[in-house]
């Protein structure tokens, strides 16, 4: 971990010579300055959906001396890779910059380049307020809370009723409950589908179903130390010894989640059961068309407990000339009845308690998936999460370019053993 | 600028004789030592703006990042660690960079190698007499003035092993599914097909040119001397091509070791720069590129830029040896 050491040291010096920086430039202007008209003008930096955009009229509306200029960026990839960039240039962010949960832990290891929300935020603002496993993925390793959260991904699991009818399993979302209990018993029923099916698949992608394992683990690829624990963590292994099993019995489509080939698997019936959280309801009614209408379910049942995949937060980071300001609105934008709005503009799932207990959204319903009762299902989902796992630096790439390859060659022959040394391999790189 | 040129001129002319006396050069007043500085200097001038810039954006770059390659450098660092030749030593043993140099050479002899061919021959069609030739021309550079990105996305769906078409295709006739994506032959065929599509029209549109300029005089004896058209086409035309045959090697060289975007955008995994599941056809480029900026490894990264900038001058070297040894022999003949 020599890199790690020598890093907090040259945040250090970037984010002194940033002071220094904005001292000289005394406050003319630039982004966050006081406008012309006297109001203090919070850019606030999005990607994708958050549903925000009628909040932002309101929030001018309710403070007159607030003006919100908001920057959005379509793809996640290039949003976070600008973050990162201008976090280091030590110039150039938003008041308020939304980041992913995937790329939390990154922000994490760079907190001192972020403003502690416990310290600059409103003081009714308190944990309680969220999920507990969402407070606890905003905060780093030393408590300072760096994130309020936003959205969540609660999972479930999505499955396709005539495939398990014709293959002779249960279809209804209550007797289908027992097949996704546990990870063994969702393997069991794969085995049992792939006998009687007609050559559809299982899940789609073995790394779709590790990944889900993985956050379920009380430790994640690193410990708290930020030492690599995926040889000593004996989970990590039999994780992996399950999966590619199953792949090896011809459970898995091998289809890359997101590709071309993915997409077309939804239309062409590739596969039969897919980790699903909220927002993959939209895209699994987009891929996989009209056509197959009503043939697809959603229980709220996953093995191994629950799991959560996706959702942001919301940070302020150092450079911003309004911190206190930008944490208000940051705070204003999290809070529950806000969250229910976004939810009923842009179907954005909420993070607060008090959301996921109100009328408007449990009465939410998904006429594709057969009139199931989305709202009421993944907030149970979401309660269903019971930690939030710590995750190291490099976490996120140990998944994208360490485990996933990996999977992905165990799907194209490679021996299990010999994949899991590719990951292992690939992991102490990232790592180094 | 005239007038400068003319006073140079005449300086030249007046000072020529006085030249063996060294006194009589001691005594050429300022302003006609000025003129003469004017003459021996100026054309340096005139082109010193290309050299600047180059300077700047060329030189200066390739120069830092040999710098940059004896520290362990993060993207985000104030303190670099100077390691030496550290990094190249590590480079030499990984086993990843030779296995993405491989497959550079590999998916360059796949795609150049047919690319030249299929150009000649083309460019031999679209020599031949065809009605509307501007049309058929400016058909065949389609494809490379359609965006590149594209042509990657269409290619990575042609070739899905599952749903792709040209699997479709090859199970109608009769033969087996092909894994476009885990054979690591086969991913350079395919990535190799996407490269010749682009570029084969250009470089038959350059080839074409010199047939033009062949002069007719040289086929017209060649038909006297009762060549048939194969023959005059291997015995004539071909040899006449050689310089602009090893201008289009050039070229495709330095592109061809340089591959990125067409493997990137062929990987399943959206956005990656792994190259596939075991990097089976991760570039070098790609390689640089991802060390760099996903694994934050600036310095290394620079090592991989400059043992490629090593590679490429030696591949041009030996281009440019052959072509001087070919114009010889080529002369020689004559």
């Amino acid at each position: 971990m020599r890199h790690q050491r020598r890093h907090v040291f040259g945040i250090t010096s970037v984010v002194a010579s940033a002071a220094l920086l904005l001292a000289a430039c005394g406050g003319d202007g630039g982004s966050g300055g006081a406008g012309a008209d006297g109001k203090i003008e919070l850019t606030i930096g999005t990607f994708g959906e958050f549903g925000y955009d009628e909040l932002y009229a309101e929030y001018e509306r309710l403070n007159p001396d607030i003006k919100i200029v908001p920057h959005t960026t379509g793809q996640g990839g290039p949003y976070h890779q600008a973050l990162f960039t201008k976090l280091g240039a030590g110039s150039g962010l938003d008041d308020v910059m939304a980041v992913e949960e995937g790329h939390m832990s990154d922000v994490l290891a760079k907190s001192s380049r972020f403003n502690d929300l416990s310290e600059i935020g409103p003081a009714d603002v308190s944990g309680d307020r969220w999920l507990d496993w969402k407070f606890e993925g905003g905060k780093d390793k030393e408590g300072k809370l760096i994130g309020y959260g936003t959205d969540i991904g609660p999972l479930a699991m999505c499955y396709r009723k005539d495939l398990f009818e014709a293959a002779g399993l249960p279809s209804d979302p209550e007797q289908v409950k027992p097949l996704f209990e546990t990870w063994d018993a969702y393997f069991e029923a794969g085995d049992r589908f792939v006998r009687n099916s007609d050559g559809a698949a299982w899940f789609d992608s073995a790394s779709q179903i590790f990944n889900a394992m993985q956050n379920q683990l009380e430790v994640g690829y690193f410990d708290r130390d930020d030492t690599l624990v995926v040889e000593s963590n004996p989970e990590i292994k039999q994780n992996w010894d399950q999966v590619t099993a199953a792949v090896k019995r011809g459970q898995s489509a091998g289809l890359v989640a997101f590709s071309n080939e993915w997409n077309s698997g939804f239309k062409n019936s590739a596969f039969a059961t897919k980790t699903c959280p909220g927002w993959m309801l939209g895209v699994i009614e987009e891929q996989a068309g009209p056509e197959h209408a009503g043939k697809w379910a959603v229980t709220d049942a996953f093995p191994g407990g629950g799991g959560n995949w996706g959702g942001s937060y919301l940070t302020v980071p150092t450079q911003s000339d309004h911190p206190e300001e930008a944490a208000a609105l940051a705070a204003w934008l999290t809070a529950p009845e806000q969250q229910i709005k976004a939810f009923k503009a842009k179907g954005v799932f909420p993070s607060t308690v008090e959301a996921l207990d109100s009328p408007e959204l449990l009465a939410a319903t998904s006429d594709y998936f057969g009139g199931a009762k989305t709202g009421e299902l993944f907030a149970a989902q979401a309660r269903k999460v019971e930690h939030a796992q710590y995750k190291g630096p490099g976490d996120g790439k140990i998944q994208e370019n360490a485990s996933s390859p990996a999977l992905q060659a165990v799907e194209q022959g490679k021996t299990p053993e010999a994949g899991w040394q590719q990951f292992v391999d690939a992991a102490k790189q990232i790592a180094r | 600028m005239s007038t400068d040129l003319g006073t140079g001129r005449d300086l030249r002319t007046d000072d020529e004789p006085e030249a063996p006396t060294g006194k009589a050069v001691a005594r050429i007043p300022w302003r006609h030592r000025l003129s003469r500085w004017d003459v021996r200097l100026s054309p340096y001038l005139y082109v010193s703006p290309f050299f600047v810039i180059f300077g700047i954006v060329g030189l200066f770059p390739l120069l830092y990042t040999f710098y940059v390659s004896f520290f362990d450098w993060e993207l985000i660092d104030d303190n670099p660690t100077f390691i030496g030749l550290e990094n190249y030593a590590i480079l030499l043993a990984d086993a990843q960079f030779w296995k993405t140099l491989v497959n550079t050479v590999s998916i360059f002899v796949l795609s150049s190698g047919p690319q030249i061919m299929m150009a000649v021959l083309l460019a031999a069609l679209l020599n031949t007499r065809l009605r509307g030739p501007t049309g058929w021309r400016v058909g065949v550079l389609m494809p490379y003035v359609a965006s590149l990105v594209a042509i990657g996305i269409i290619f990575a769906n042609l070739f899905g092993p599952n749903y792709g078409l040209v699997n479709g295709i090859l199970e109608t006739i009769g033969l087996d599914r092909i894994d476009w994506q885990a054979d690591r032959f086969s991913s350079h065929v395919a990535i190799a097909i996407m490269v010749n599509w682009r570029w084969t029209g250009y470089n038959a549109l350059i080839v074409l040119a010199a047939m033009q300029a062949i002069p007719r005089e040289i086929l017209e004896a060649a038909v006297v001397d009762g060549a048939g058209a194969v023959r005059r086409f291997f015995s004539v035309t071909l040899p006449l091509l050689r310089p602009t045959l090893i201008f289009v090697v050039v070229t495709s060289t330095i592109g061809g070791l340089q591959i990125f975007t067409e493997p990137k955008l062929f990987d399943a995994m959206p956005g990656s720069n792994n190259g596939g599941s075991t990097n089976q056809f991760q570039t070098i480029t790609l390689y640089m590129y991802q060390t760099a900026f996903e694994r934050e490894d600036l310095g290394y990264a620079s090592a991989v830029a400059w043992v490629l900038f090593v590679i490429i001058i030696l591949v041009a070297l030996v281009n440019f040896l052959l072509t001087r040894r070919i114009a010889t022999t080529g002369e020689g003949k004559r």
